[in-house]
């Protein structure tokens, strides 16, 4: 497995989280997590991440990644695209994608990658000049994506996409996701409160509820359960 | 004629020194998001580092150089143990604790080398050159020439290489940075200890000028949190060339306009800065920052 959480349990400050969340992704794999406001899925990316106090076993290749800084974290290949896009607001996008390499030292592949990001995003392609700040939000969350794939990450944690943006845009912006998936093998947590988008992109998905896991399966069999379809499929 | 440039040399000559101090507040500013109201009193401490080492034998150039690295650690160590535990909050309070810094650091200052003008040799000759009707110090083009290169070297790090995108990176958003493996904490301490390097080139600048003091900076100080707005905060060549406008200015009115005087001439920088505030908020030079709510 690339990716293993067990047992895990998450704090802010005396306030716990998470109770006991378990989840793994395979090599190339996609998985999904879904639930309600307050659920826990962004805290069970931090806690992958780096960036909240966790207990339990969090280990990737098999090596426990649990307690090391974010920055640690992401130079052993996992990318956490973070909730509100993360961009760097007074970079430009040309900055933001170089920012997002800043550990690589293979520059020409470094060079490759950004027309790669550029070719998945071509909106960005008009925009490489301006700050980040002045870029619509489907643009900051390509963006976003895009600076994590300049990390060349074995692991991508997506949290919220979609959040914010017009259905169209969200689509877009989950194609192109999907299209970097297939073209890149690279592995994917991805959070999401619209179930539709996240089984477009994910194998299989968790559901989490007040910090635990309240059912998990493969995309099709979720798919058929009446309780998700009325939970988060909208009947 | 010969007037007018010997005031306009003068001008740039203390128009640099604001420029520098100005300089280290951008520094900081870019590579931290905060306003640093210590950086007039570190950098006196620097100075005073680097008089001590003069009384003990040391030659004034190995002096500096000496004290250049001393305010390095010394900035990487105040942002290390004092400031970072101010980061993650409110960055209000954060800025309350930098002037708070300054009183401790004057004081520290005095404490130690008491409140009376100790003389800082000068690092350029007091020589002057004739040229078209006025005489100017070695020691004013020297500074000038100073802050010229600290100016293109600080934009040329901030704009050209991989370790200034990453200062402003994690000046903007430090978590997101550590998410493209942005090691914040040492780029925090390198952007301070750089700042205090800046600091301390200013001191040894204004030293032999004004004399050393504990509260040497604090008039160069304001000065150069006018020139850091006027030219914009972003702007390493913006807020020299507004240092310099303000030392020319100053000079110009207190000679040319009866009214101003050498009483009046420090309202002068307010003035423009009022002016600029209104017509150009983001600074002469400076990006405009827009956050989308």
């Amino acid at each position: 497995m690339l990716l293993e959480l067990e047992d895990v349990r998450a704090f802010y400050g005396p306030v716990q989280v998470l109770d006991g969340v378990s989840l793994t992704v395979p090599e190339g794999g996609a998985v999904g997590i879904l639930g309600a406001n307050g659920a826990g899925k962004t805290t069970t990316l931090r806690s992958i991440s780096g960036t909240v106090r966790a207990t339990g076993k969090i280990t990737f290749e098999g090596r426990s990644i649990r307690g090391l800084k974010p920055e640690k974290v992401a130079s052993l290949g996992i990318a956490h695209v973070p909730e509100g896009r993360g961009t760097l607001g007074d970079l430009t996008v040309r900055e933001n994608l170089r920012v997002g390499a800043y550990l690589r030292k293979d520059h020409k592949a470094v060079a490759r990658d950004i027309d790669y990001c550029l070719d998945l995003f071509p909106q960005l392609q008009d925009r490489i000049r301006s700050n980040a700040s002045a870029l619509s939000g489907g643009e900051q969350q390509m963006l976003a994506v895009g600076r994590a794939i300049m990390a060349a990450p074995r692991l991508m944690l997506l949290d919220e996409a979609s959040l914010g943006l017009a259905p169209g845009t969200a689509k877009t912006v989950y194609e192109a996701i999907g299209r970097l998936r297939r073209e890149s093998g690279i592995a994917m947590v991805v959070v999401e409160q619209n179930a539709n988008l996240a089984f477009t992109l994910v194998d299989s998905a968790t559901v989490l509820e007040t910090g635990r896991n309240a059912l998990s399966g493969s995309t099709a069999e979720l798919k058929g359960m009446d309780e998700i379809r009325r939970a988060y499929l909208g009947g | 004629m010969g007037t007018f440039i010997q005031l306009v040399v003068d001008g740039l000559s203390t128009g640099s020194i604001y420029a520098a101090l100005a300089l280290a507040i951008v520094l900081v500013n870019q590579a931290t998001g905060l306003v640093n109201f210590a950086q007039g009193g570190m950098a006196v401490l620097s100075a005073y580092i680097a008089w001590w080492l003069t009384g003990l034998g040391v030659p004034l150039i190995l002096a500096i150089l000496i004290t250049v690295v001393v305010s390095f650690v010394l900035g990487a160590v105040i942002e290390r143990y004092l400031m970072r535990r101010f980061e993650r909050g409110d960055p209000d309070t954060a800025v309350v604790v930098t002037i708070g810094l300054l009183t401790l650091i004057t004081g520290l200052c005095g404490w130690l080398w008491t409140y009376n003008n100790q003389q800082f040799a000068s690092l350029f000759s007091l020589n002057t050159i004739q040229f078209a009707g006025a005489s100017i110090s070695v020691r004013s083009l020297g500074t000038i020439v100073v802050i010229v290169v600290m100016m293109v070297l600080l934009q040329a790090l901030f704009l050209g290489t991989k370790l200034g995108l990453a200062l402003r990176a994690v000046a903007v958003n430090p978590q997101s940075a550590s998410f493209s493996g942005l090691p914040v904490g040492r780029l925090l301490m390198v952007g301070w200890g750089l700042a205090a390097v800046l600091g301390a080139v200013a001191g040894a600048l204004v030293a032999p000028q004004l004399s050393l003091t504990p509260g040497m900076m604090d008039t160069a100080l304001v000065y150069a949190l006018a020139a850091v707005i006027l030219g914009g905060i972003s702007s390493p060549i913006g807020v020299v060339v507004a240092a310099w406008l303000i030392g020319v200015l100053e000079n110009l009115a207190a000679v040319y306009v009866p009214f101003i005087g050498y009483d009046l001439k420090v309202a002068v920088p307010f003035l423009l800065i009022f002016v600029v505030l209104i017509v150009r908020p983001q600074g002469l030079f400076g990006r405009k920052s827009v956050v989308r709510v």
